[in-house]
């Protein structure tokens, strides 16, 4: 277990350095820094003075030692657009992004979990064909046009819920939360749903078709044939078995709720790191960009270190197999 | 083959179990007919309308805010209203189908070429070829596409100037949600490689001494055509999702070719203010393109998987 | 009287193209600590049958005719929970493979004490002990400690004994075995054969032991039932079939079994191949293969009908008269 551990740590730490790499060249190579940073004014001798002292002309493995040294900090450089260092931006808008995407993996992962059970153990009832048939609604659904659409029903018709922005929010200490006001949890719903639903869906029909395959095998024949209870199938032998997609599968979709976040925050204007990253984007802010690519990576390597943990605890054929097992 | 009559060869096909699957789906045969509405009405814009909504020269900002046809101050004219700049909407959804169509099928295309061969030569060849191109999938795979491409197209915005970038911009969304999503289709083709790899009929083709590449052309690439053609349609419908929201985002097609996206983002700015049908026509199209395409896929996935037969 | 009864047994497959007959009017019976080989080639509805009688069937296939007896109760079409509580309970199943047939993820004992806790009204103690003589008697070493074991730590020849042990675990009457020994090394197969025989006489179970592979029938059963093409073509004592086979098709059978010091230049075989199930002809589903055939052959198909002067029946034209097929 240790050794396996140890291992794939080694190997995410290896893929943190090929990012950080890409997200090096993408900040030195791409485009002239200077000229993005200084006024047309500036002659040409200062430039060059600047581009000395910002140590621009150095070798490339020291100016990518600088660059990882900075990074391990979280320094990446200023922004070109917003004329503010990049980890303050970023630090001052994670808590928005974090509190938004916590709260839709919630909802999508119990709803779509629970969604996907339901429909995989009774597939003919009208309850899982009324589901199904939702879901694929839901999946056809682009993420911002859910959004557009509950804001166009429940802020401009009902005006019931806020159509931008993220309410009251208390400030503990540096984390500015939504979860602490009721007007706060008034502006999370109508993004954290939109967020949710297209995740919701997709986990719902996975999970139905693991659990129908699951249903298929050898093992759930033979346990029929020994005259086991009905429960006792489906929530002991089969649960069980489709517990192993659902770790992946939810571990995924929770990293692609961090990518879908930028779409929500834009319909939403939330206030998040996500259109941070998209104005970034839109005005080629490079040092935004970079951090950005950084940050998701280091995220989504985390999540699959701990996705890969969690099968080991789960599925004991691979426990033996590192310890040499028996064929 | 040319002694078989063609009424037999059409009865053949008639017979056929997908195509009895598909006679007996009603839902597949609704939504490729409305898929090939999309197609035939968006590529033969010009001939059906004669506005031209995205050559500035033709607009008249007189035109503009005229609502659909049914409501009061409509005009049969423009029977689905017009935006702020006087831009006929059912032309720019026309035109904006165009566009999603074109990058949505591209991308897909390039996607298999770059999959389909790779996946091949990993599942064939095994060892450390294998490893590493799917643990670069893999990797991969856990990205959601519309990141990779976002970042992809946003490196194209910082390294192409302004002016060029317009001209680049459809290519460079192509190609940038063609890599986005190459991974699984190297994953169909590696393990139906695999599969087919260890069949006694290969181990006969290279005793002959037949050269690796025909082995691969004629053995292995119509075992996987099943499974890849069920990923590519509801590729198809990512793939126009994807460039859609790009779109909205604003990163996505350049304001001289928009596609439905942009019109969607557009029309955002007037849900406030009551012009609802510019945002609601294009969503509208958006919605019942992509769901008529995955409806396809879905009926495609059910027909081939041998279980449910 | 016979601990299982099968009469006429009929299971459709109602396709698109028409139905199916994969079980067409088959009847057996077997008695206690009897073994009955069902044998025939892929395709020819050995297994079907097997899964008629415990009722499971996958769908679309549904039994169409026929009645199946168990210890003198009619159980063919018993409602579901009724038929779960007989499973595993009075009829043991056995299936092909031993490592899909175990849930990876459960201990071998706690799949044992489940199926002995359903059907058994003993405390969690006894189950348990009684888990442990079950493996005991299979012939698994030390099985006190092998019962916190996960299937994928056995190799195959002892996860189909544990296979075995759950079929055994309440003390059915039955034994329904479907090529217990296919996927085992043949060296393996031999031990798992002669624990099933074991079995069997010691506990006076009668067992139906279905499989395409004669060398099995040869060893471990008392009677067998030849099948083909979804229906019975001879069925009679295990000796004298092989030694006198009457049906023209086990005469090919039992011809095609290479004999060790034969000289021979080509291995024998029946030429063609069994008839699928949508392209059966009018009569004799062996017509078109056989030596003997003549005109009524084509035309009429032979019922399951006593060879005169032997404890044999044969579904052939060449031992009876014209009787119209029921």
């Amino acid at each position: 277990m240790i050794s396996f551990t140890i291992k794939r740590l080694f190997q995410s730490v290896l893929v943190m350095l090929f990012v950080a790499l890409l997200s090096f060249f993408l900040f030195n190579f791409v485009g002239d820094p200077i000229s993005n940073m200084v006024g047309q004014e500036t002659s040409h001798a200062e430039m060059d003075d600047l581009r000395e002292r910002l140590g621009l002309n150095d070798p490339f493995i020291v100016k990518f030692g600088r660059f990882l040294a900075d990074a391990v900090q979280g320094k990446f450089g200023i922004s070109y657009r917003l004329q503010r260092p990049v980890d303050e931006l970023i630090a001052e808008r994670m808590p928005a992004t974090l509190e938004l995407v916590f709260l839709s993996a919630v909802i999508a992962t119990t709803l779509g979990v629970l969604g996907g059970l339901v429909t995989g153990l009774k597939p003919e009832s009208w309850f899982s064909k009324f589901i199904l048939t939702g879901s694929l609604l839901g999946v056809s659904l682009p993420t911002f046009v859910i959004g557009i659409l509950l804001i166009y029903i429940f802020a401009v018709s009902l005006n019931w819920l806020p159509s931008f922005g993220r309410g009251e929010v208390v400030d503990l200490g540096g984390w500015r939360t939504g979860f602490a006001t009721l007007s706060g949890w008034k502006a999370l719903i109508l993004p954290a749903i939109t967020l949710a639903l297209y995740q919701m869906t997709l986990i719902l029909r996975i999970i139905r078709s693991e659990m129908l395959e699951v249903l298929r095998t050898d093992f759930i024949k033979f346990a029929r044939a020994r005259g086991l209870k009905k429960r006792d199938i489906n929530f002991g032998h089969a649960l069980k078995n489709t517990l192993i997609p659902v770790i992946t599968v939810t571990g995924l979709q929770v990293g692609s709720l961090i990518a879908f976040s930028i779409i929500t925050e834009t319909v939403f204007q939330w206030p998040g790191m996500g259109s941070l990253f998209i104005q970034g984007v839109q005005f080629a802010d490079v040092p935004v960009m970079s951090a950005y690519l950084v940050l998701v990576a280091l995220f989504f390597v985390a999540i699959n270190l701990i996705v890969d943990l969690l099968y080991f605890v789960v599925d004991p054929r691979l426990r033996s197999d590192l310890k040499g097992g028996h064929q | 083959m040319t002694s078989i009559s063609f009424g037999k060869k059409w009865a053949s096909l008639l017979d056929h179990d997908v195509t009895y699957s598909f006679l007996h789906s009603p839902t597949a045969i609704i939504a490729a007919f409305v898929t090939l509405c999309f197609f035939i009405l968006s590529f033969g814009a010009p001939i059906i309308t004669s506005y031209t909504p995205f050559d500035p020269e033709s607009l008249d900002l007189m035109d503009g805010f005229i609502p659909p046809a049914w409501s009061p101050n409509g005009e049969v004219a423009h029977f689905l209203g017009t935006d702020g700049q006087g831009r006929d909407i059912l032309a720019a959804i026309l035109y904006g189908t165009q566009v999603s169509l074109t990058v949505g099928l591209l991308s897909v295309v390039l996607s298999i070429s770059i999959g389909i061969p790779l996946g091949i030569i990993a599942g064939y060849f095994g060892g450390i070829v294998d490893t590493a191109i799917m643990r670069i999938a893999d990797v991969q795979l856990t990205i959601p596409p519309i990141l990779i491409a976002l970042m992809i197209d946003g490196v194209a915005r910082t390294v192409f100037t302004h002016s060029l970038h317009e001209v680049v911009a459809i290519p460079v969304l192509i190609v940038s949600i063609g890599i986005a999503s190459w991974p699984q289709y190297a994953r169909i083709s590696r393990s139906g490689a695999m599969v087919e790899r260890k069949k006694d009929y290969i181990a006969a083709a290279r005793l002959i001494q037949t050269p690796t590449h025909l082995i691969l052309i004629r053995h292995i690439v119509p075992n996987v055509f099943g499974p890849t053609l069920i990923v590519a349609t509801i590729g198809v419908a990512v793939a126009i999702i994807i460039e859609a929201t790009l779109s909205f985002l604003g990163v996505g097609v350049p304001p001289t070719a928009p596609s439905l996206g942009t019109l969607i983002r557009i029309g955002n700015d007037f849900i406030f203010s009551g012009e609802w049908w510019i945002t609601f026509f294009p969503a509208f199209a958006l919605v019942l393109l992509v769901l008529s395409v995955n409806l396809i896929g879905d009926w495609l996935r059910d027909t081939f998987n041998p279980k449910l037969r | 009287m016979a601990v299982l009864e099968v009469i006429n047994l009929k299971v459709e497959f109602p396709t698109r193209r028409g139905v199916l007959t994969a079980v067409d009017e088959v009847s057996l019976s077997i008695d206690a600590g009897e073994i009955l080989g069902v044998v025939g080639e892929s395709g020819a509805g050995k297994s079907l049958t097997g899964a008629a009688v415990v009722g499971l069937l996958e769908p679309p296939g549904e039994v169409a005719g026929g009645q199946v007896f168990l210890q003198g109760r009619d159980i063919t079409h018993l409602p579901e929970n009724e038929m779960r509580q007989i499973r595993g309970d009075q009829i043991g199943v056995i299936f092909q493979d031993p490592l899909t047939s175990l849930n990876p993820l459960y201990t071998i004992g706690r799949q044992l004490t489940e199926t002995i806790l359903t059907h058994m009204k003993l405390s969690p103690a006894q189950a348990k002990d009684k888990a442990i003589s079950l493996l005991h008697e299979v012939g698994i070493p030390a099985p006190e400690m092998r019962l916190n074991a996960f299937p994928h730590e056995f190799s195959g020849g002892m996860r189909q004994r544990v296979v075995i042990a759950l079929a055994l675990c309440c003390d059915p009457s039955v034994i329904i075995a479907d090529e217990p020994t296919t996927a085992l090394d043949v060296s393996v197969q031999a031990q798992i054969i002669a624990l099933l025989k074991k079995l069997a006489k010691e506990k006076g179970v009668a067992m139906m032991l279905v499989t395409h592979d004669m060398g099995v029938i040869a060893e471990a059963a008392d009677r067998v039932a030849v099948m083909y093409s979804g229906r019975l073509a001879e069925v009679g004592d295990v000796r004298k079939v092989i030694d006198e086979p009457k049906h023209p098709y086990t005469v090919g059978l039992m011809g095609s079994i290479p004999q060790i010091g034969q000289n021979l230049k080509k291995l024998p075989n029946i030429p063609g191949s069994m008839p699928r199930l949508n392209t059966r002809p009018l009569g004799c589903a062996f017509e078109s293969r056989c030596t003997k055939s003549s005109e009524i052959c084509k035309t009429k198909i032979p019922a399951l009908s006593s060879v005169p002067e032997e404890n044999r029946q044969a579904a052939c034209w060449l031992f009876q008269e014209e009787n119209e097929y029921a």
